[in-house]
Order: structure tokens, then sequence, then C-alpha cells
């Protein structure tokens, strides 16, 4: 296909107490759906949304972290975190969740997608987005 | 529209999908099927249980090519085809099957 572009979507925000996490990964799996090369980029707040083992017990908010390990199965091939903002809450890349992508087709896999990059690899991945969604 | 489920009242939002997915039985499927003149086989019920367990890991209902892929992985490469689902649910498998499981319209279903 001839019209697929490079999404890129950037998420800067913390995953609960605005409604900004849940909607931006509803067009995500939508763009996906539609077959695009679509790719997320989690900086600044954004790095919570995927630190593993969330709990919304205590909120009025659907837990909907499970939601990003489906991102593989929707064939989203990048799952981006900025070294920089994790470093600076303290995480790192064990506090994350794990993310597998197969194509089905070739039967190739990928145990995680989920994958740190410095500034200088965000400014490159951006600049080679056709569309960038924040 | 409610449905009746064994004498039980279930609320659907305007499209007939059920309110509140902690609700349903099998009984909700059956009887939905039943408004659609379908008849539920097996074959059937490996869909609809797929989607509610799908949902269970996932917390949302998948969109119908993801549905079709994750099929073929669970059940065999012969069932993971548009055909097949299609053949079993002719209103579209994203939407009928998600229907019947309880499901919210799949995200991503036009």
């Amino acid at each position: 296909m001839s019209d697929v572009k490079k999404f890129m979507y950037l998420n800067r925000r913390a995953p609960y107490g605005t409604i900004y996490a849940w909607e931006s990964l509803e067009v995500i799996l939508i763009g996906a759906a539609f077959d695009q090369e679509v790719s997320l980029m989690c900086m600044d707040d954004g790095v919570y949304q995927l630190v593993k083992g969330s709990d919304t017990s205590q909120s009025d908010m659907k837990n909907f972290m499970p939601t990003y390990r489906t991102l593989g199965d929707y064939g989203v091939r990048h799952m981006y975190v900025d070294k920089a903002s994790l470093e600076a809450r303290g995480l790192t890349q064990d506090d994350l969740i794990e993310v597998a992508w197969e194509d089905f087709e070739t039967e190739e896999e990928v145990d995680n997608i989920v994958e740190i990059v410095d500034a200088d690899q965000v400014a490159k991945l951006m600049a080679e987005s056709e569309v960038v969604f924040s | 529209m409610p449905i009746e489920v064994d004498g039980k009242t279930f609320e659907t939002d305007e499209e007939g999908y059920l309110a509140n997915i902690n609700e349903w039985v099998p009984g909700v499927a059956g009887v939905m099927a039943a408004e659609d003149e379908l008849e539920l086989t097996d074959e059937h019920w490996d869909i609809i249980n797929f989607l509610r367990e799908y949902y269970e890991e996932y917390q949302i209902a998948p969109a119908v090519r993801v549905l079709t892929k994750a099929v073929g992985k669970k059940l065999g490469k012969d069932k993971g085809n548009s055909k097949y689902l299609y053949g079993l649910f002719p209103y579209g498998p994203g939407k009928q099957a998600c229907r019947y499981a309880g499901l919210p319209k799949p995200t991503g279903c036009v």
C-alpha cells in the first residue's frame, strides 16, 4: 500500500487524573487498525503510562494499563520512552511493561517493543515521522 | 432496548450492546442470537468465549482485524480468516460477536 504514513503519538501526560492518555490510546488503536505505521513516544509524565502495576480501584477511572499490552497485536512496532524523563522520575526499564509483537505471516517475533531512547534519538525519530500527534 | 433473559431484565445501549459488561450471563448471547434468527453453535461459542477472555486480559474489545489475527493464533489458522468469521457472524464478527459476549462496541470499529 502506497499511502501508509508514519504516525507518531507523543504522550506527555500522566495516565490518570485527566482523560488525555486514554483518549490518546484510543486514537492510537484506531490509527493502527487502519494499517498505518504507528509508533508511540512517551515523555515527561507520559512515561508513567507504561509503568506496570497501576491500581485504579480507589479512583473512578478504568485501569487501562492492560490495553497498552495489546498495541503489538494492533501492529504498533515501536513504543519509545524518553531516557531523561524516565531517569528524572527515578524509573528504569524494569519498572515498565513489556509488549510483544509478532507478524503472523512471517512469524517474525519481537519479545518487547518498549525501547528507551536518548534525546538525539528522540529528535531523529520525530523528524522521520510524517505526522506527529501530541 | 432492554432485553429479557430467564425473567431478568438487562439494560442495553441504543445499538443493543449490554450496558454493564459484568451482568453478562451466557443466556444473553442466546437471546440476542434468537433476535437475529441465528442459532449458536460450539463454533460461535469459541469466538464469544475468546472475546470475553481477550477483554478480561486487555480491557478492550479488539478491532476485527486484530480479532482475526488473534483467533488464528489461538484457534488455528483455518479459523483466523474473515471468511470463516463472517460465516459465523454475518453482521460482522467484531460488532455482532462482541454484542453477544456483552462487550462494548470494538474500539476503532466504524
